[in-house]
Formats: structure tokens, C-alpha cells, sequence
């Protein structure tokens, strides 16, 4: 199966990792690709606030993008995820919104006839590559770590516009994935809760507050790392880890935060720099070294 | 068929007794949450305290925690949350003291309501008989009026939980139905002091709301036109505003996010204090090889905003 991809405006940006990690990653499972180059931002629910037509104009344009190639969409971030979801649904329970959105996209040549399916990598992973496959590339088992799943919010809710009714796997996807390392999947409360970025720079100390809380109960639990497919999430749980750390009682979380291709990657042996692993804010020097340490994966 | 209800007990005379009991009852196909439990307090355990009454998803009393999520239990059935007879954990409401059991304290609630002035406050002559308000304005209200204020929402709102301040879904939700209502002449004021802080802005849009809420009232929709109201308005001074709008200014321009400009531009140019702040953060980004310095952009940046001009000029 091909994919057009759409990596998303924070791969290319603050989180550059993830697009190397992701990169690495499906060039390892074989999947081809081409991204959709021309594609805007999704919104990322920003835009949407201000003018929710306009986003979902933008947002069908891209959809009508990967209809003349004629695969789907693979996306590699959750909010992207949740937003095009999101656009897609509406503008596909009405036709009559869908006609006035394809006028706007006619001067280009462009019409969207609805058709896009919109998929996460770690959606495509669970639900077309499937777990025998892709654990047939793994070399490790990562059977000595134990990992936090955080979603985000985007690719949770609202749950019915993210197909879970058809697709019940996807509400624990991203446990599988982990599990399917030979690593623990630790069930934190903070999993689908937000992470706080949206109000990082209008109400920092709740933003802040978000990032303590949910990092710090993660490593109350034991875990070794968080695993997220949200670069969003990653930005603020990473980047701003070290102000939040302020927040709890000792001071200190140091809880490295792995995009999600990055874990995978590490249970296919790839060295760390492959994965971009050196661009964390929180080090994740003692997950590789476990990583590392591990048994080689079996079958 | 048997189901097995793992509840959370508390108990303000024993404080150090709480924790969680189970008490297995007989199910059918159409028992509701509430029948079982219920059950468990007619049958089994009188000293089992909860709210409910209309048993009808009107009244909104019966709002409490299922398998961690906010659920209206008189609308919820055993078999939609436990299809293979799983157990089902119950809580009490969340963001809310726990009076006893899955009764909650609804005070905070209800004084939330109260911030948001909900009257209607006409301005200007008083009509003869009553004041008239057109079908089509008042049409799109009824998905607000439709809120039975049962505290779902606020109950699993992730703001709430670090910031007992913020005004909340409900109290906003509400909000908007009088600022939108065409026979109310406050709306500038309304918006204005929602414009503050713990007000619209403070949402995270995590849409846990829209989730959870059993009568589709779409709280955060609410809270999102209302930002764009207030910037309409006038509001335009707030970083929330300012962060709106430099995001639609940087895709307009490069198809793409500019985070970095979002970032100061949020802020303030002009706000030393705040963009010293976050030069550490900054910093650290440098050092790890990860600061945007350059703008992405579409390859096609001026067909994108093409777009922007032919939807923003309608």
C-alpha cells in the first residue's frame, strides 16, 4: 500500500526527530510514500477558533490533493489526525457545505469527491501492516522497559469522528504497539488527557501544571519513558519538562519523552542518532542504554 | 447474566475507610448503570449513597464516573460499557468534593453559574408585551438550552483539574446562550469579563466535553465562537487573541505554522519580561539542534492563500 504523506507543520519544526525517527521507521517496514508537498497546516484547531470554514477549506484541499494520487493520507501526528478527521466529517455529512468549499478549490482544478481515507501511522501499523509483520523487524525486545502511552487528545476525541466504532483496536493502539516491543505498557491516568500545549502561551502555570502532573504520576509508576504519536504533546512534555519539574516535590521528573517511530525504531536496533534520540531536551541516554541491553527479539 | 460493580465508597464520618467495594447483581440486556446500582442499595447495601431521580436523562442528577469517564448512568447501559461482563468501576463525579459515596458537592458549579450573569439583560425601551426574538436567531440556541446541567463536563474538563478557577464547559456553555440570545443588549460587557482570565481563553480544547456530554450541548464549541466573538468585539489585546492571530497570519503566509513567531508573537514583540522568560526553553532547543529557525512553507504557499482570501472575503 502507498500513502500520501502528511508529516505536519511541528515535524518539519519544533520536533525535527520525529520526521528522521518516522522516516527511519517506515523505510525499515517498506512503506512507500510521497508527501503531499503543496498540503497547508491542518488548523490545528487554532485556525478553527477564528473561522472554521477556513479550515476545513484547507483541509479539504489536501484531501482532494491525495484523491488524484489516489491513496490515503498517513499522518504522523495526532492533532493533524484529529483535525483532518474532524474536517472530513463534516463537510462529508454535508454535501451541500462540500459544494461550497469544492467552488472555492475549482479555480485551482481541485474537487474533492470525498473519498480520502486519513490514517496515523499508528493506526496503519495496528490495522493494515499488522503486529506479525512488523514485529518480524525487530531485533530487540525491549522486554527490560517499561513505557507510559500518551495519546493526546486529538486522536481520542470526539471518538466518533475518529471511526472507533468501526475500528474498536484503535482506543488501545498505541498499547499494542508497545506491548508488541516486549515492553510494559504502563496505564497512567494522564494517557488521553491533555498535555496542556493549546495554553502554553496564554496560561502557562496550567500548562506547566499539566505537564508535572502527568509526567511525574508516569514516573511515580515506574516507567522508563512516555511513548506519544503527538509531536504537540511531545514539545511541551519534553521542552518544558524541566520548568514543570519545579512543580513537584522533589523538583525532579527527568522523564524522557519518545515519539513513537523512535521506540519502534529502538526495538529494531537502529542506533540512537538514526532516531535522532540526541535531540531531546530530556535525555533518553539510560533508555538506550536498556535498550540496548536487551535480548535479542525472538522469531 | 451476573455484573460485578467495583463502586468507590466514602465516608465523611470514617474518612480512613475509604476505597472501593464490589457488589455483584443480576443483568439483563437493557439494565442501565443506575438500575444496578440501585439494586446494590435497595437489595444489598442500604448505606450506598447516590443522586438520581427522573431515571430519564432529564433531570440531570445521575452524573458519576464510569470506567474513569463521565457518564449519565440512567442513559448508560451495563452491556455498552461491559459487553463480555467486564467489571465496571464507578466514581464519584470529578472536580467536585465527594459529600459521600457518588454524591458530590455542586457548589463550585453552581457558583460558576452565577459568575456568568444567567439572565438576560435587555437594554432600551421596554416592548408593551414581551420582548421578541426571531426563529432564526433563536434556533441554533436550542443545542445550548438543550444542557440539563448534570456536571459531566466539568466533571472530566482537564482544566478544572489543575485550575479550580477557570469558569468551566457548563458555566461557559451558558455563557454563550446569553451572549448570543438577540434580546440580550449586554453582549460586549459579557464578552468583555469573559475575556478575562479563567475565562474563554483558558480552555485547552481537549475536547473532553464534547465527549462526555450526554445532551450534545458542545460545550467547547461554545467557548471557540465565543473567542471569536470577543475578538470582533474589540478583545483583541490578549495572548490568546494574539496567538489566534498570528497563527492564521503565518499559514496565511507560508501554508505552513511558523512556531517560532507564534511564539512571540503570543506573547508580545514588545514583552521583555515574558520572551526572556522562555529564553532558556529556547536555549536548550538551540543546544539539542531542534530551534526552528526557518519557516517551512507549501510548495505552493500562494495557492493556499488563495484560499484564505476567497473564505476570509466572503
Amino acid at each position: 500500500m502507498k500513502y500520501a504523506f502528511y508529516p505536519g507543520c511541528v515535524a518539519r519544526g519544533g520536533t525535527p526527530e520525529l520526521l528522521v525517527s518516522a522516516n527511519a521507521v517506515m523505510d525499515r517496514l517498506g512503506i512507500e510514500r510521497e508527501e503531499i508537498v503543496s498540503a497547508a497546516c491542518t488548523g490545528a484547531g487554532v485556525l478553527q477558533e477564528r473561522n472554521q470554514k477556513l479550515g476545513d477549506a484547507l483541509n479539504v484541499r489536501t484531501f482532494a490533493l491525495a484523491e488524484q494520487m489516489g491513496v490515503p493520507i498517513m499522518t504522523i501526528c495526532s492533532t493533524c489526525q484529529g483535525v483532518m478527521s474532524q474536517a472530513n466529517r463534516r463537510v462529508l455529512q454535508d454535501p451541500e457545505y462540500l459544494a461550497e468549499i469544492n467552488t472555492v478549490l475549482a479555480e485551482e482544478g481541485l474537487e474533492y469527491k470525498g473519498t480520502t481515507v486519513i490514517k496515523h501511522l499508528l493506526w496503519v501499523l495496528v490495522e493494515e501492516i499488522g503486529i506479525e509483520e512488523l514485529q518480524k523487524t525487530f531485533t530487540k525486545e525491549l522486554s527490560g522497559l517499561n513505557f507510559a502511552p500518551f495519546y493526546g487528545c486529538y486522536i481520542v476525541r470526539p471518538s466518533d469522528a475518529l471511526g472507533f466504532d468501526e475500528n474498536p483496536e484503535r482506543e488501545t493502539s498505541l498499547e499494542t504497539l508497545i506491548e508488541a516491543t516486549g515492553a510494559v505498557a504502563v496505564d497512567n491516568d494522564g494517557k488521553t488527557k491533555c498535555c496542556g500545549l493549546p495554553i502554553l502561551l496564554i496560561n502557562q502555570g496550567n500548562a506547566l501544571q499539566m505537564v508535572s502532573n502527568h509526567t511525574g504520576e508516569a514516573k511515580d509508576m515506574g516507567a522508563d519513558a512516555m511513548v506519544t504519536p503527538c509531536p504537540l504533546c511531545h514539545l511541551n512534555l519534553d521542552g518544558y519538562q524541566p520548568k514543570a519539574a519545579k512543580r513537584r516535590p522533589n523538583g525532579k521528573i527527568d522523564l524522557p519523552i519518545l515519539h513513537l517511530p523512535q521506540m519502534l525504531g529502538l526495538a529494531m536496533g537502529m542506533q540512537p542518532k538514526e532516531l535522532g534520540l540526541q535531540r531531546h531536551i530530556i535525555s533518553a541516554k539510560e533508555v538506550i542504554g536498556k535498550a540496548a541491553a536487551s535480548p535479542a527479539a525472538v522469531g | 447474566m451476573e455484573q460485578t460493580l467495583r463502586v468507590k465508597r466514602y465516608d465523611p464520618e470514617n474518612p480512613g475507610s475509604a476505597g472501593y467495594q464490589e457488589y455483584t447483581v443480576e443483568v439483563t440486556d437493557t439494565t442501565t448503570i443506575l438500575d444496578a446500582l440501585l439494586t446494590v442499595r435497595e437489595e444489598m447495601d442500604g448505606t450506598l449513597s447516590m443522586r438520581c431521580s427522573c431515571r430519564a436523562s432529564i433531570c440531570g442528577s445521575c452524573a458519576m464516573r464510569v470506567n474513569g469517564q463521565a457518564k449519565l448512568v440512567c442513559k448508560t447501559r451495563v452491556n455498552s460499557v461491559a459487553p463480555d461482563g467486564e467489571t465496571i468501576t464507578i466514581d464519584p463525579a470529578g472536580n467536585m468534593p465527594v459529600i459521600k459515596d457518588l454524591v458530590v458537592e455542586f457548589k463550585p458549579f453552581w457558583d460558576k453559574m452565577r459568575a456568568i450573569t444567567p439572565y438576560l439583560q435587555p437594554e432600551g425601551e421596554v416592548p408593551e408585551a414581551e420582548y421578541l426574538a426571531s426563529d432564526d436567531e433563536m434556533v441554533h440556541l436550542v443545542g445550548v438550552v438543550n444542557c440539563i446541567q448534570c456536571g459531566a463536563c466539568v466533571s472530566d474538563c482537564t482544566v478544572l483539574e489543575v485550575d479550580s478557577s477557570f469558569l468551566g464547559p457548563a458555566a461557559l456553555a451558558k455563557a454563550y446562550r446569553f451572549v448570543k440570545d438577540p434580546r440580550d443588549g449586554h453582549q460586549k460587557d459579557r464578552l468583555g469579563a469573559l475575556n478575562e482570565s479563567s475565562g474563554v481563553w483558558d480552555c485547552t480544547r481537549c475536547m473532553q466535553c464534547v465527549e462526555v456530554c450526554p445532551k450534545d450541548v458542545n460545550p467547547m464549541g461554545r467557548i471557540m465562537a465565543m473567542r471569536d466573538l470577543a475578538m470582533e468585539v474589540g478583545y483583541n489585546n490578549t495572548s490568546g487573541s494574539r496567538h489566534t492571530e498570528s497563527f492564521a497570519r503565518t499559514v496565511k503566509k507560508n501554508g505552513r505554522l511558523d512556531e517560532t513567531r507564534l511564539a512571540v508573537d503570543s506573547m508580545g514583540i514588545f514583552n521583555i519580561p515574558a520572551l526572556l522568560a522562555e529564553a532558556p526553553v529556547g536555549l536548550r532547543a538551540i543546544r539539542k539542534g531542534k530551534f526552528p529557525w526557518k519557516a517551512h512553507k507549501s510548495s505552493e504557499p500562494n495557492k493556499v492563500k488563495r484560499v484564505f482570501e476567497k473564505i476570509e472575503g466572503e
